[in-house]
């Protein structure tokens, strides 16, 4: 998996977000440990201590769980992924709401055309 | 945390031109920070004063709580801006040479670099190219476990790959309560991997910061501003 980081934002919420979605994605599957810091450091061409930020983070949303010998873990409860991943698309979805209401965008309108482009991806 | 590098006053003078002026700075353990800053505004300077290459005119600059000198020495691995190495050696040799001086010089280390650039260790220096002869030299400073890591423009004349592979080496290097300082203005190579960045303008310090707090602050990158507070 390729990391990718934008240079207008902090480091550590952008590795933060990547190692959710490889969470979500099931790159990281439930239960699974994570790599080193040092490792996962690496890999992004971060500083670890950026790296370690994002974990804690990740930690106190308790996606992650640190063993105090044997190194990170991913939660195995399987709601507390599925919150946090309700979480980002209510998230993504109010971007997005706000960007059609920019554009002129009535809901109903909104969600009549969804439904369309849904239909006809099924197809 | 404790101090590794502390800059009281520091102050030096060449003749009428002062290259650092009242420097107060004070460099934790267990970090990378970058030293950027424009050319001539007394990154170098600073660096050499760290390595008793130069003397303060006043004020001090101390190294884990030591001046400069042979104590700091043995903690301290230090990257000039120019090579100092005899040409006529080839990298054996060098090796060799460093771990007479240096006891916590890793020959395994620094062989196990050199293959993974392809660097031959019985190449003469006179032989190579100068972004390999810069590899080399930064190899030779990243094989030692030393507690401060200075590093004057490592990456100036090495092409983009080797960089990343550089910076690679750097992370994988450096434990946990040592601390790397690098001066460049490549500032876009490095910021990923920097905590901290200083700003030296004109001898002085303008701006201490972590890189995570510019970014939130700013929304820009250390690149960017940059290139503002130092405009032409």
């Amino acid at each position: 998996m390729a990391w990718e980081l934008k240079s207008d934002r902090p480091i550590y919420t952008q590795l933060t977000e990547q190692i959710e979605l490889m969470i979500f994605s099931g790159v990281y599957p439930l239960g699974s440990k994570l790599p080193s810091v040092r490792d996962m450091a690496q890999e992004a061409a971060v500083n670890p201590n950026t790296m370690q930020k994002a974990l804690v983070k990740l930690e106190e949303d308790s996606l992650i769980i640190t063993h105090r010998t044997s190194g990170r873990t991913i939660t195995e409860d399987a709601r507390i992924v599925e919150m946090a991943k309700t979480k980002l698309a209510q998230k993504q979805i109010l971007a997005f709401l706000e960007k059609m209401q920019l554009m002129g965008f009535e809901q109903k309108e909104i969600i009549s055309i969804i439904n369309t482009m849904v239909e006809e991806m099924q197809k | 945390m404790s101090t590794i590098l502390e800059c009281n006053d520091l102050t030096k003078k060449f003749g009428k031109k002062t290259a650092v002026s009242n420097v107060n700075l004070k460099i934790e353990r267990g970090q990378i920070v970058g030293l950027l800053g424009p050319n001539g505004s007394g990154k170098t300077t600073i660096i050499k004063l760290a390595n008793e290459l130069l003397t303060p005119t006043s004020g001090n600059i101390l190294i884990g709580g030591m001046k400069p000198g042979i104590e700091t020495k043995k903690i301290v691995s230090y990257l000039p801006e120019k090579t100092y190495l005899n040409d006529w050696m080839c990298v054996h040799q060098i090796i060799e040479l460093f771990s007479d001086f240096y006891n916590d010089f890793k020959p395994t280390k620094a062989y196990e670099m050199l293959k993974n650039l392809n660097i031959d260790a019985n190449d003469r220096l006179k032989t190579m190219s100068k972004g390999t002869k810069e590899k080399v030299q930064l190899i030779l400073v990243m094989s030692r476990e030393a507690e401060l890591y200075l590093l004057d423009e490592p990456i100036g004349g090495v092409d983009p790959a080797a960089r990343d592979y550089i910076l690679k080496t750097i992370l994988s290097n450096y434990n946990e309560n040592a601390t790397v300082i690098i001066s460049t203005h490549l500032i876009s190579d490095i910021e990923n991997i920097l905590d901290y960045v200083v700003f030296i303008n004109q001898g002085q310090i303008v701006l201490t910061s972590s890189v995570d707090d510019i970014r939130a602050e700013n929304g820009k990158s250390v690149d960017v501003l940059f290139r503002e507070v130092f405009k032409c």
